[in-house]
């Protein structure tokens, strides 16, 4: 079993009250950094070699010595809560669970960005969680951790919890500022970065619910050891929530050193396949991810084991890697779909862009209306090739990452799993039935593909 | 002053200027379209994408090229910089994918639009648009809103360049108007079907880059390339209009005032409702001259041909050739020459 640095008191009973959480160290790093200097504890931070855990990977120490502390307005820390990721759901466990840490967290980095109005920005379907935030912060004013001059050291902070309403762009950053200015959900065309000009003009910096959370254990036990947890740049501990065909569900802490295999085969962690299928593919990182299929999941392409770590994760580029994203670990065995899969993502990426820039308005769009077209037999052999085409020109051209991640998981799709596209489009009887795969598994039918007969109409 | 190279030609601007503006200043091919982007209003741009460029040598201090294309609209030059436009086959693709994306739900009514003509989405179909639609499924529709007795907006036409937005913002009072729902089901849309009524704006007639905003006042009255436009002034009342616009005429009758436009297709300056809806008569504008328009312009085609120097309107003689001139093209037999015959 790995170390745990979020999840050791997550069982307690009672951990969500303020007394019992004071009881388990609670409030100790706040303490601690109050008697440090801001630079101090940015340096201890970026020793940690902490990424940013909401899914790009960026180093946190480095985020923070990016704001802009010269311009002398005021400074804002913002908690990214709003965690709307198809498959992850680590950050409202954490909440709902342990809500004082991301308090603690919060007070603990606003003190070494020096900032005295900070926010947590949360999704409005987590509602119940705004409440038990709510009850935390208030718990913490009440004891004298937020406020006028917090524990007799002279600084301010006060904290809020903001509510969405329900939109998956307001989780990238310049989307969430324009929603927590009350304006429209739109991303902000960069540069000027957050850093610089963010939340009302002010440098602003928004970091993930579980970075945050990393930022109290790393000031009490220091940056360094933090670091020896993990392999290279991978730091530290990660939460993945795990779902699919496997037999534990849920989220797990793993130290960011252990194999792929071992996570998902091991009794420790997810269990092993549900009710034995094989595996097919892995989602390893929440649905904007490149989808993996079996044989590159466990080994990468150059022979090596597979880890769970920002490198060995991302190892042969998109090709034939992937990423570990926001860690929204989903598994599918041989009785998925992997069209369906795909155009249920699409799907959600056409509800969810935010129509300001045209590749991705109208791309996303139609990638789900070309894939409604191949998972129902409408398709043909050329609108895989459309397909492509459509996602090689909405990648990277759009103002937020929001049209990369509508992309990758197409492009992904069509990279490992043509055969599929292409049993769709010849067989259209066949995949009438959406549990057809259920009834006859890829490997059972996979004979088809290699005669020559004519394509369906 | 930073030094920028697009396409090989070189230009020192000043620092902050971003890359669109400085190939203005350049001038020629190599002037990124622009379809979102008003350089006098305020945040516009960064959203067609049809401006990409590729940067392929960041800076003098830091020469690794970007690694995406970027939108030269919003994009600020660094001294060194050297930028790739119509030289880079990346670009050109890109560009095509986007023209066929803002394409895909543009319904294909240009014969009865009143935009076409001088339709800065026709020409970038023109230059960029696949001969035929790779598109099969329908395309998103919307019912027709009138914004005010004076304007008419026809949502299937938008690309969501969000322009009107910004003139309603930056150059009313108070909001108007704004963007409603997400995604490729968002549409402008005034506040719960409220009338906008401010003195200016009819500018976001002038301002969108398609027909999504009409002139109803004008609706159907004409083809723009059957009209001769002219410069023309009057004594405007209104403290911010200065009372400059084109005036849009067939004969001597004038079929529409807009404001004038630069070489870009932007409003030199805006100009009020009362100049621009009220005043159809001849009496109320002094005539300038001629407007000048791009040689490859529609509307363009065999005007000013042979005497612009000429077409100096200070007479009526030469008003009255005109008409005689447009009778001629549209088949119809001038006054005169039916008593011939």
């Amino acid at each position: 079993m790995g170390r745990k640095i979020l999840t050791e008191h997550i069982n307690v009973p009672g951990i969500q009250g303020y007394e019992v959480y004071r009881q388990h160290g609670g409030y100790r790093s706040v303490e601690k950094a109050l008697k440090m200097t801001p630079n101090d504890i940015v340096e201890e931070v970026k020793k940690s070699g902490l990424r940013g855990r909401g899914g790009a990977g960026f180093p946190t120490g480095m985020k923070w010595s990016f704001i802009d502390k010269k311009s002398g307005r005021p400074r804002h820390l913002v908690c990214n809560a709003d965690e709307s990721e198809p498959g992850t759901f680590k950050d409202r466990y954490m909440m709902e669970k342990i809500p004082h840490l991301l308090v603690e967290g919060m007070i603990t980095s606003s003190i070494a960005l020096e900032a005295n109005l900070s926010y947590i920005y949360i999704r409005g379907e987590y509602m119940w969680v705004y409440r038990i935030l709510e009850r935390a912060i208030n718990e913490a004013y009440a004891k004298g951790w937020l406020g006028k001059n917090i524990q007799g050291s002279g600084y301010d902070l006060d904290l809020y919890v903001t509510c969405g309403a329900g939109a998956y762009i307001c989780g990238e950053e310049t989307a969430l500022i324009e929603s927590l200015e009350g304006k429209r959900g739109n991303p902000r065309i960069k540069p000027p970065f957050p850093a610089v000009v963010g939340l009302y003009g002010n440098p602003t910096v928004v970091n993930n619910v579980e970075t945050i959370m990393d930022i109290p254990w790393i000031v009490m036990n220091g940056g360094d050891e933090f670091a020896k947890i993990g392999i290279g740049k991978s730091t530290g501990t990660k939460l993945i929530s795990a779902s699919g065909h496997i037999r534990k569900p849920g989220v797990y802490e793993i130290d960011l050193s252990i194999s792929v295999e071992e996570f998902v085969m091991s009794d420790e962690y997810l269990g092993g396949m549900y009710s034995d299928r094989p595996l097919k593919a892995c989602v390893p990182g929440g649905s904007s991810v490149p989808i993996l299929p079996a044989e590159l999941l466990f080994k990468t392409a150059k022979g090596e084991q597979r880890m769970m770590t920002y490198e060995s994760m991302s190892d042969g580029g998109f090709a034939t890697g992937s990423m570990i994203g926001s860690g929204g670990f989903i598994i599918y065995d041989d009785t998925t779909c992997v069209v369906r899969n795909t155009w249920n993502f699409s799907r959600f990426y056409h509800h969810e862009s935010c129509g300001q820039c045209s590749p991705c308005r109208e791309g996303t769009g139609w990638m789900e209306k070309i894939l409604y077209r191949l998972e129902h037999g409408y398709g043909s052999q050329e609108d895989i090739d459309l397909l492509w085409d459509i996602q090689r020109k909405i990648e990277g051209n759009t103002i937020c990452p929001l049209g990369d991640a509508a992309a990758w998981p197409v492009a992904a799709a069509i990279r490992h799993f043509r055969h599929e596209f292409e049993y769709h489009v010849r067989y259209p009887e066949k995949i009438k039935d959406r549990k057809h795969f259920e009834y006859e598994p890829w490997e059972k039918v996979k004979h088809l593909m290699g005669t020559k007969e004519a394509v369906a109409v | 002053m930073p030094k920028v190279t697009i396409d090989g030609v070189s230009i020192e601007v000043e620092a902050g200027t971003t890359i669109l503006n400085a190939a203005r200043q350049i001038g020629g091919d190599l002037v990124p379209p622009a379809m979102c982007y008003y350089s006098k209003l305020k945040g516009s741009g960064g959203k067609c994408r049809v401006c990409l460029v590729e940067i392929s040598k960041g800076s003098e201090a830091n020469p690794n090229p970007m690694p995406k294309l970027q939108a030269s609209c919003c994009t600020p030059i660094a001294d060194g910089m050297e930028v790739k436009n119509m030289t880079s086959q990346k670009v050109q693709d890109m560009r095509k994918g986007v023209v066929e994306f803002l394409l895909i739900n543009h319904p294909l009514d240009c014969p009865i639009c009143d935009q076409a003509g001088e339709c800065d989405l026709q020409n970038l179909g023109f230059d960029y648009g696949a001969q035929t639609t790779r598109y099969q499924e329908g395309r998103r529709t919307f019912d027709r809103i009138d914004i005010g007795d004076k304007i008419q907006l026809h949502m299937n036409r938008c690309i969501l360049c969000y322009r009107c937005t910004y003139v309603a913002d930056q150059l009313t009072p108070h909001r108007d108007h704004g963007v409603l729902n997400r995604g490729d089901a968002s549409e402008i849309s005034t506040y719960i079907s409220h009338a906008i009524d401010n003195d200016f704006s009819g500018n976001m007639i002038d301002v969108c880059p398609v027909g999504a905003l009409t002139d109803k006042t004008f609706r159907f009255k004409s083809r723009v390339w059957f009209l001769k436009p002219y410069r023309a002034h009057r004594q405007c009342s209104h403290e911010k209009c200065n009372g400059q616009v084109d005036v849009w005429m067939f004969g001597n009758e004038i079929y529409r005032v807009t404001a004038r436009k630069d070489d870009y297709h932007e409003v030199e300056s805006f100009i009020c409702n009362e100049c621009r809806f009220d005043h159809k008569n001849n009496a109320d504008w002094t005539i300038e001259g001629p407007r000048k328009l791009e040689k490859w312009s529609v509307i363009n085609q065999g005007k000013y041909m042979k005497r612009t120097a000429e077409v100096n309107i200070d007479t009526e003689k030469a008003l009255l050739l005109g008409r005689n001139e447009d009778r001629k093209r549209l088949s119809m037999v001038a006054p005169e020459e039916a008593k011939k015959k």
